[in-house]
C-alpha cells in the first residue's frame, strides 16, 4: 500500500487532508500488531507487578481475618506503625526546608560551583542503600568518630531512634528539592520581582508569591519523599540493629516476622505498607496534572541535572 | 535549556538559603560520605586490595554486575514496549496500568521482596508452573534477577515514554511515504531517535539494581559465593563489626556507581545534542 499512497501523495499535492490521513494511516501499525503489543506488554505488567501485588493481599488473608486483624493490633506492630510516622514526619519536613531554601538558591540565583551542588543533593539516589545506612554507623557508632564522644555525654544514635530518622532523612533528602529546582527555574523571577517592586518584604513575598505556584510541585515531593521515608528498608536495616520494639520500624518488623516463619502476620503487616503504595499512586496520579513539573519522577533528576528537561 | 542569564538578582535570601544548603549538605551527605573514606583509608592497600578481591567478595560483584545488566536489558526491551503502548495506543485500563508502572518506586523493597518470594518460590504462583519445567526461580541468580526486573522497570518506562510523546509522527508519515514498510520506519526512524532515551533508562536501570538490598535478600536465599550479592556482603561485614572491611567493599561499589553516573550523564547529552530531550 505505501507506492499507491506515496504516488497519489506526490501527483495531488493539493489535497492536504486525504495526504494526512493516508500518511498517518501508514505510521501506525495494523490493528493485529497493535494488540499483540498490548497483550505481551500487559503480560508482562501481570507477571512482575500485578501478580505480586495481589499475592501480598492474598497471603495476608491466608489464614482468615482473625489472623489479618490480630497481626495489626499487636503492641509491636502498633509501635512500629509510630516509629514509622515519626521517621517519615521528621524526614518529609526536615528536606521541605532543606528543598525550599535550596532551590530558592539554585533556581533564582547564578553562582559559581552550582553545578556541583546540584550533583552533591542528588548523591543519595545514586548511593545503596546498606552505605546510606552504614555512613551514620561510622560516624555515629560505638567505635565511630563521634562515638565516645556520644557515650561519654550518655547519647545513642545508633541502634536508636535518631540514627533511624537521620538515615530516612539521608535516603529521601533529593526528592522535594530536585522538584521545585525544575519548576521555579521554569518560572522566573518576574512575579517575585513585582512584588518586590510594590513594596512587600521578602519573607511576605515568598509567603504570598512564591509559595503558591509551587505549591503542587510542593505536594508532589512530599508524597514521593513520604512513600520513600515510610518504606525504607537497606539504609534504616543497618542503624536499627532490631531493638524490639524500639528500633522497630514496619519494613522491619514485616522482615523479623518473616524470617520467625510468621508468614501471614509478616503478608499482613505488608499489606498496611502496599495500601499505602497505592494511595501514594493514586494522590501522584492526582497532583501530577496540577504540578507543573516535569512528569518524571524525582530520581530521574539525578540523570538530568537542574535544567528542565 | 533556559539561557536566562541572570543579571545581579534583585530577590533577597541568597546568603541565608545558599548557607543553610551548603550546612544541610555537609552535615547530612558530604561528612557522612567522607568518614566512610576515611574509614577505608585506615587500612593498608595491601590488606584493602586483599579483601575487595577476596574470592567471597568477587563473587558477589560478579552476581551483582551481571544480574543487574540482565535485569536492565529485559526492562529496556520490554520498557521500550510498555512505554510505547502506553504513549501510542488506546486500550481499556490503560489509566491503571500507566499508574501501577511506578508501583515500584512506591512500594516498600521489603514487601516487594517477600512478595515476588512467595509468588516466585516452588510452591508460589508462577514458581510451581515453572518448577514443572524444571525451572527453580526464587534461592537462585534468577530469583535476583525477578527482583532486579521489577524495581527498576519505572526507570527505563518513564524515560522512553516520555520521549515517544514528544517524537514528530511527520517524521514517521515521511518514511510510510517514502514506501518504508513499518517495520522498517520504525528500526530506522523511530528507534534511532529514541536510543538515548533507551540507554539512559537502562543506565539508570543499572544503577539502581546495582545496589538494590531490600527487594533481593528475601528471594536470593543469600548462598554465600552463589546467590549473595554484593550489598549483601557490606550488610554481613557490618553484623561482625568490621566496619574497615564493610567501607572497603562499599568504597568499590560507590566507584561503581560513580561511573554509572558518569555513563548516565553523558547519554543525555548525547541525546541532548540529538533533539531528543528539548
Amino acid at each position: 500500500m505505501p507506492p499507491t499512497d506515496a504516488a497519489r501523495q506526490t501527483a495531488r499535492p493539493e489535497e492536504r487532508p486525504i495526504r494526512a490521513t493516508h500518511a498517518s494511516r501508514a505510521a501506525t501499525e495494523p490493528p493485529l500488531v497493535r494488540w499483540t503489543l498490548i497483550a505481551v506488554a500487559v503480560l508482562f505488567l501481570a507477571l512482575f507487578l500485578i501478580v505480586p501485588l495481589v499475592a501480598v493481599f492474598a497471603q495476608a488473608l491466608e489464614k482468615g481475618v482473625g489472623v489479618y486483624v490480630k497481626a495489626l493490633s499487636d503492641p509491636d506492630a502498633l509501635s512500629a506503625v509510630r516509629l514509622t510516622l515519626l521517621a517519615a514526619a521528621t524526614a518529609v519536613v526536615s528536606n521541605l526546608v532543606f528543598g525550599v531554601a535550596a532551590a530558592w538558591a539554585i533556581a533564582k540565583f547564578d553562582f559559581h560551583g552550582k553545578n556541583i551542588l546540584v550533583a552533591l543533593i542528588s548523591l543519595p539516589f545514586s548511593v545503596s542503600p546498606v552505605i546510606s545506612g552504614m555512613v551514620f554507623v561510622l560516624l555515629f557508632g560505638a567505635s565511630g568518630i563521634f562515638g565516645p564522644w556520644l557515650s561519654a555525654h550518655g547519647l545513642k544514635i545508633i541502634f536508636a531512634v535518631p540514627g533511624i530518622l537521620v538515615a530516612t532523612t539521608f535516603v529521601t533528602l533529593p526528592f522535594i528539592v530536585s522538584e521545585l529546582i525544575p519548576l521555579m527555574e521554569a518560572q522566573g523571577d518576574e512575579d517575585e520581582e513585582a512584588a518586590l517592586a510594590l513594596g512587600a518584604t521578602g519573607w511576605r513575598t515568598f509567603l504570598r508569591v512564591t509559595l503558591p505556584n509551587i505549591k503542587w510541585g510542593l505536594l508532589y515531593g512530599v508524597i514521593l519523599c513520604n512513600a520513600r521515608a515510610m518504606g525504607e528498608f537497606g539504609a534504616v536495616s543497618v542503624v536499627s540493629g532490631h531493638i524490639r520494639p524500639v528500633t522497630i520500624t514496619l519494613p522491619l518488623h514485616v522482615e523479623i516476622l518473616y524470617n520467625e516463619y510468621k508468614f501471614s502476620a509478616a503478608f499482613a503487616v505488608a499489606s498496611l505498607l502496599t495500601l499505602l503504595a497505592l494511595v501514594t499512586l493514586v494522590a501522584k496520579a492526582l497532583v501530577e496534572g496540577r504540578a507543573k513539573a516535569p512528569r518524571l519522577p524525582a530520581e530521574f533528576a539525578q540523570a538530568r541535572g537542574a535544567r528542565p528537561a | 535549556m533556559t539561557a536566562r542569564r541572570k543579571r545581579k538578582s534583585i530577590l533577597p535570601g541568597f546568603g541565608l538559603t545558599l548557607g543553610f544548603t551548603m550546612l544541610y549538605l555537609s552535615l547530612l551527605v558530604l561528612l557522612p560520605l567522607f568518614t566512610l573514606f576515611l574509614k577505608s583509608a585506615t587500612l593498608t592497600w595491601s590488606r584493602f586490595w586483599e579483601i575487595v578481591t577476596s574470592d567471597r567478595v568477587v563473587a558477589s560483584y560478579e552476581l551483582s554486575f551481571s544480574a543487574a545488566l540482565i535485569a536492565a536489558a529485559v526492562d529496556a526491551v520490554f520498557g521500550l514496549l510498555v512505554a510505547w503502548v502506553l504513549a501510542r495506543y488506546t486500550f481499556p485500563g490503560k489509566r491503571i496500568i500507566d499508574g501501577l508502572v511506578d508501583l515500584p518506586f512506591a512500594l516498600p523493597t521489603a514487601v516487594a521482596g517477600i512478595s515476588l518470594t512467595a509468588v516466585y518460590a516452588e510452591t508460589g504462583w508462577i514458581g510451581a508452573p515453572l518448577a514443572r519445567l524444571g525451572i527453580k526461580a526464587a534461592f537462585t541468580p534468577l530469583g535476583v534477577v525477578i527482583a532486579l526486573v521489577f524495581i527498576a522497570l519505572p526507570f527505563v518506562v518513564r524515560t522512553v515514554q516520555p520521549v515517544i510523546q514528544n517524537l514528530d509522527r511527520e517524521d514517521e508519515e515521511a518514511a510510510a511515504s517514502l514506501g518504508a514498510s513499518r517495520f522498517a520506519a520504525f528500526r530506522r526512524v523511530i528507534l534511532p531517535t529514541l536510543l538515548p532515551a533507551v540507554l539512559t533508562g537502562f543506565a539508570l536501570a543499572f544503577a539502581r539494581a546495582l545496589g538494590e538490598y531490600g527487594s533481593v535478600v528475601f528471594i536470593s536465599g543469600n548462598m554465600p559465593m552463589r546467590t549473595e550479592i554484593t550489598p549483601l556482603v557490606i550488610m554481613t561485614k557490618l553484623e561482625q563489626f568490621d566496619y574497615a572491611g564493610a567501607a572497603a567493599v562499599a568504597v568499590v561499589m560507590l566507584v561503581a556507581s560513580f561511573f554509572c553516573l558518569v555513563a548516565t550523564n553523558m547519554l543525555q547529552l548525547w541525546g541532548r545534542r540529538r533533539g531528543v530531550w528539548a
